[in-house]
């Protein structure tokens, strides 16, 4: 490696004559290089360009459609007409549900294998395993609900397959951001516990876990952010196209936000007519999970700084 | 090993003796208890719950799609260019699917990998720490738009488009498609690459900005190279993100189950075809258990991407300063 940047080196000086004989820079040298971060740059504004046109014409196209009744109202006349209380009702029970799920399993995990675990085969299998699972697309995981927990374990369609297929796909973001959160607890913390005769269950539930809570909630908050917007896990094990019921049991069905989107831009007779409902169903659904994932991302920089 | 610390040092009596505190691995020999153990034994339970959720995945997608390859040879089923399922005779070829999600995720990978690489550079090395703080949840925030919203995006603004200015029959195709698809693996490749460019040493730099290398040319002479696994790392995982992305595909992709032979033919990825027609198949019949045997395949495709990935990160820890 060092051989090789370092031949790389002394191309950049002899080989190019970007050196001009009193020693200085040839100019074409420094304009190589801001033309070049010019692009940089340029790329770098593209993304930004990109959240805000999203983002612009979703609040363009849909704040009318937003009112009181919007948000208080079940939709009537085949979804043409009224609002969509029993979606935005579903999506808050699925994924607070999913977060319910993964957060007592996804922190238990990371404790496990930040605080408890001796690095070997076990844990590196444990940590492929948590890779992996956070490779697969969410369709494999709608699938996996559909044949395990709607079929096998006979849920049906309903509220319970979608909130245990949503916390397995959110698991490997919490237990992500959890172990984050404990590696950032000083080593000191934990010394100075057992310096004090504390066992370490003791250490772990009385100094270390308070040190850890603001970065898993943070974690936490971003799961439910991505259950919020996840459709393809949800399309076969618990969203439906149409109740004007909320919920009352576990088994029961649910609307969603992004599911109405996707069935009212897709596969209503009047795509049309229902245009503004699907803006405004979209600008809440973006309102809630960037809001949620702004708030994170706003503590997050808070904690860092503290 | 000399330290200045008013601390007196514990740790020399500490290596000596037995240890009271090890570092990991059991509870403190003072109270370690029944209860210590147990509580040690749920946590390890716990952790295994993700290990048993992958195999679980893999056994139930193998469960319920391995039934269609009675009805189908394997090799019939991979090379066979008509997905015709609901048809009398089905017949279940999945040739065009394979090739339009082969064909998409390309497409997209060949923006989203230039743009999230390039964006990454400019984060890493040229923004100022002001300028990095805004730029950093924007990316984040790009990433955490929903896939359904990016779709419905797509079809009410970018296909329209698409179709006036190239004069298409339908502006719901590969290119739209995979433009979506490159929109939401750019953070992705972004903030990996962003790590992997941030980790390399800080003397390798300053080594070639010291022999008269103008930042341009350390940007692309050591730092590109030296990070270049964590990139390709980088790179991979968000080819390993599109091959997978469902609503995206399923809204602006066109949905004709062909194989394309140009950038704006409309297609019908792996996934658009769970999505779109599992609600249609009739339970255990051959539909649905080619469909999960669809999944099967994605299920390995994104597997084989992290494998790669999860290697070339390995070989990436390694350019560190200590082996330079």
């Amino acid at each position: 490696m060092e051989e090789m940047i370092s031949k790389k080196d002394t191309t950049i000086v002899a080989g190019e004559s970007g050196i001009r004989p009193d020693g200085r820079r040839a100019p074409w040298r420094t304009w190589r290089q801001r033309i070049a971060f010019t692009m940089l740059r340029l790329a770098t504004l593209i993304n930004g360009f990109a959240l805000a046109v999203i983002i612009g014409f979703l609040v363009v196209n849909g704040w009318r459609a937003i009112g009181w009744s919007f948000l208080t109202e079940p939709p009537y006349d085949s979804m043409t007409k009224g609002g969509i209380l029993p979606c935005i009702v579903g999506t808050l029970i699925l994924s607070l549900g999913a977060m319910a799920v993964a957060l007592p399993l996804g922190t238990a995990s990371a404790v496990f294998l930040h605080e408890y675990a001796k690095p070997g085969t076990t844990v590196r299998l444990i940590k492929f395993g948590i890779n992996n699972l956070a490779g697969i697309p969410s369709i494999v995981f709608g699938l996996f609900g559909l044949a395990f927990f709607v079929t096998w374990m006979k849920l049906g369609v309903s509220v319970l397959s979608g909130v245990l297929t949503l916390g397995a796909l959110v698991l490997p973001i919490v237990i992500g951001t959890a172990e984050e959160a404990l590696s950032s607890v000083p080593a000191s913390y934990r010394e100075a516990s057992m310096a004090l005769g504390a066992s370490r269950w003791q250490t772990v539930s009385r100094v270390i876990l308070p040190a850890a809570l603001p970065g898993i909630l943070t974690g936490a908050i971003l799961g439910v952010s991505r259950a919020a917007g996840e459709t393809a896990a949800i399309m076969f094990t618990a969203a439906v196209y149409f109740t004007p019921h909320l919920p009352t049991s576990p088994f029961d069905q649910v609307m969603a936000l992004p599911y109405h989107i996707y069935v009212l831009a897709t596969a209503g007779t009047q795509i049309d007519l229902t245009r503004p409902i699907q803006y405004g169903t979209a600008l809440v659904l973006i309102c809630l999970v960037l809001g949620t994932n702004l708030a994170a991302i706003l503590y997050r920089a808070t904690l860092r700084r503290s | 090993m000399f330290r200045f610390t008013s601390r007196p040092d514990l740790s020399a009596g500490v290596r000596e003796g037995p240890s009271l505190i090890p570092a990991t691995g059991h509870a403190g020999l003072l109270r370690s208890g029944k209860k210590d153990r147990a509580i040690r034994f749920v946590l390890f339970v716990t952790a295994l719950i993700s290990l048993l959720i992958l195999a679980a995945i893999l056994v139930f997608l193998f469960v319920e799609g391995i039934p269609i390859f009675r009805k189908v040879s394997v090799w019939a089923f991979l090379s066979g260019r008509e997905w015709y399922p609901t048809s009398d005779p089905p017949s279940f070829g999945i040739f065009p699917l394979l090739m339009a999600s082969v064909a998409v995720t390309l497409v997209s990978t060949f923006f989203s990998a230039p743009l999230g690489v390039m964006t990454a550079i400019y984060m890493a090395e040229i923004a100022s720490p002001r300028v990095r703080n805004i730029i950093k949840p924007v990316v984040e925030l790009l990433a955490a738009l929903p896939s359904v919203v990016i779709g419905f995006f797509g079809m009410v603004v970018v296909a329209p488009f698409l179709q006036n200015v190239f004069d298409l029959p339908t502006g719901l195709n590969l290119m739209n498609a995979s433009l979506m698809l490159a929109l939401m693996s750019v953070p992705t490749v972004c903030t990996i690459s962003e790590d992997a460019i941030q980790s390399v040493p800080k003397d390798l730099k300053e080594g070639s900005l010291a022999l008269g290398a103008t930042h341009l040319e350390t940007i692309f002479r050591v730092i590109l190279p030296a990070s270049l696994s964590g990139i390709s790392t980088a790179v991979i995982l968000g080819v390993s993100r599109s091959i997978g992305e469902t609503m995206v595909v399923l809204m602006v992709a066109g949905g004709a189950a062909m194989i394309p032979t140009s950038l704006f033919d409309p297609v019908r990825p792996i996934p658009a075809s769970i999505a779109a027609e599992m609600a249609e198949a009739p339970f255990r019949g051959d539909h649905y258990h080619a469909l999960f045997a669809l999944g099967v395949i994605l299920f390995l495709f994104t597997m084989g991407f992290n494998l790669i990935a999860a290697y070339m990160s390995g070989k990436h820890k390694q350019v560190g300063a200590a082996t330079l």
